[in-house]
């Protein structure tokens, strides 16, 4: 396996940290409204479907199908930026790793790990199952 | 709102590409010069002004007082690089309104003098930054996403993407200012280093130094003025994202922004004899072509193809410059110059080897920020009106 990109560590916030925190934990989580019943990414406080403030943090299976890739060759350390579709519905932006980035394709079935990003917080990134 | 009395009477682009030798607030002033010598118009008759938020000083404030000029309107709309099709949209509104008579709408930047990059600067209040950021997206990779979607969905290739390169490049062969004027070959776009799949080095748009400006008047004023007419008849604007995480990147906001605008200008696609369309990446072309309706959804790898945009000879003119791909991207937003060369055409004044024959509407069409992410899109269609 080649060397992999480090992700950034994120800065946090208030809204956000509950999310890092169950990330450092290896726990996937993903946005949830109780009000209309939907689950959104990226999580936040209010729902971006009805705006009801009764959003809540849920665990996500971390199952999901590759929906778009790109292998960004022009870096100091190759990457596979990719839009995931989770297995709840949202579709969000990751790393695919632990991959020959050649055979890498759309619609490809992918599970949620976690990578140690600069700082050591740990990152929600996918690999192919 | 009904077909808008306001014209474009001023257009200019700084011949310029590298501009060692000058600062940032020279060049917003030569293009500011430039388009109001070529309106036959002068500083003292502004009195609305458009700029984005990267010019410098806090909005419009500081490029207000650097060119002494007296406003009673002031916009300063980001949407990144399409953000000049909407202060146009916006610059005819305020005159509907009353708000100002001869609205002038700069862009200006030295990114390839000083090395300044596209990606914007990291601001962890922004909220999707850190959901986001931790995984590198770039404007490039963010586009090759987009690439890789149209292709798996439409079956669209890198050899079709790559035809429009090589029609820019053959309309860049005639432009004298243009920063690539060689003619390159599908075969050499697919043979340039991948930077991010699928999206090859020329794919890409040019870093370039310089910019634009534009007068956009009052019927009052545009009636005394010299130059040939070129009134402004439908513009649209949109702003598309993630939605909640409902992402959708076969289709951009330009789908709606156009139909917006060619609703007002109450003509068809089939109409436009000319078109100017934002090509940052290749595939950035690509969709808003089909997006548009200027053909079918999901066959635009069709349309480009075998020379399909090349002025004389392809489908339809478009981009007859060399576009951001081989003429200019200024500042790393090439809305203005899109606007421009739309201009040059309806006034008959592109380089004859390009020009359209009888060109009376033309369409210019935006896109900034990430088609990959979250973008907005800006539409304007332009008719000759002697």
């Amino acid at each position: 396996m080649a060397q992999q990109r480090v992700p950034t560590t994120p800065t946090t916030n208030h809204e956000n940290r509950a999310f890092w925190e169950a990330a450092d934990e290896q726990q996937f989580m993903i946005g949830h409204c109780r009000a209309c019943n939907e689950p959104h990414f990226y999580p936040r406080a209010l729902c971006p479907f009805c705006f009801s403030d009764e959003t809540e943090l849920r665990q996500a299976s971390g199952e999901g199908h590759i929906y778009a890739v790109s292998v960004m060759r022009r870096a100091p350390v190759p990457y596979a930026l990719a839009y995931v579709t989770l297995a709840e519905g949202p579709v969000m932006m990751t790393n695919i790793v632990n991959c020959d980035f050649d055979a890498l394709a759309i619609g490809q079935a992918v599970e949620v790990t976690f990578q140690a990003s600069e700082d050591g917080t740990k990152v929600p990134v996918f690999q192919p199952v | 709102m009904t077909a808008s009395k306001a014209y474009i009477a001023g257009a200019f682009e700084h011949p310029t590409r590298k501009a060692e030798g000058k600062s940032l607030a020279q060049l917003y002033g030569e293009v500011a010069k430039g388009a109001l010598e070529d309106a036959g118009l002068t500083h003292h008759d502004v009195d609305g002004f458009f700029c984005d938020t990267e010019a410098p000083g806090l909005g419009p404030l500081s490029l207000v007082d650097y060119l002494g000029l007296n406003v009673r309107h002031v916009d300063n709309t980001d949407t990144g690089g399409s953000a000049y099709l909407l202060h146009v949209a916006h610059a005819a509104q305020a005159i509907a309104a009353g708000k100002c008579s001869v609205a002038l709408i700069v862009l200006a930047g030295r990114p390839r003098t000083s090395g300044q990059n596209a990606e914007p600067p990291v601001d962890w209040n922004v909220p999707d930054m850190t959901f986001e950021l931790p995984y590198g997206p770039l404007v490039v990779n963010t586009y090759g996403l987009c690439a890789s979607r149209h292709m798996y969905e439409y079956g669209t290739t890198s050899e079709q993407l790559a035809w429009i390169k090589v029609a820019a490049s053959h309309h860049a062969s005639h432009n004298p200012n243009a920063m690539l004027r060689k003619i390159v070959t599908v075969e050499d776009v697919l043979e340039s280093p991948m930077i991010s799949d699928p999206l090859h080095r020329l794919d890409c748009c040019v870093v370039s130094d310089g910019g634009g400006a534009l007068l956009v008047v009052s019927e009052e004023i545009a009636r005394e003025l010299k130059r040939p007419k070129v009134r402004l008849i439908g513009s649209g604007e949109a702003v598309k994202h993630q939605n909640g995480g409902r992402i959708d990147l076969s289709h951009s906001a330009a789908t709606e922004a156009g139909k917006i605008a060619f609703g007002e200008a109450r003509i068809t696609p089939a109409d436009i004899k000319y078109a100017s369309i934002y090509d940052s990446f290749t595939i950035t072309l690509l969709m808003q072509i089909e997006d548009l309706g200027l053909c079918q959804k999901g066959k635009g790898g069709a349309f480009v193809a075998d020379g399909g945009l090349i002025s004389g000879q392809g489908r339809l003119a478009v981009n007859t410059d060399g576009g951001g791909l081989c003429n200019n991207h200024p500042n790393n937003r090439g809305g203005i110059t899109k606007i421009i060369e739309a201009v040059r055409q309806l006034r008959g004044e592109a380089h004859s080897a390009v020009q359209v024959p009888n060109c009376d509407l033309a369409l210019a069409s935006g896109m900034g920020g990430w088609m990959g992410s979250r973008h907005g899109s800006g539409v304007v269609i332009l008719e000759r009106a002697d």
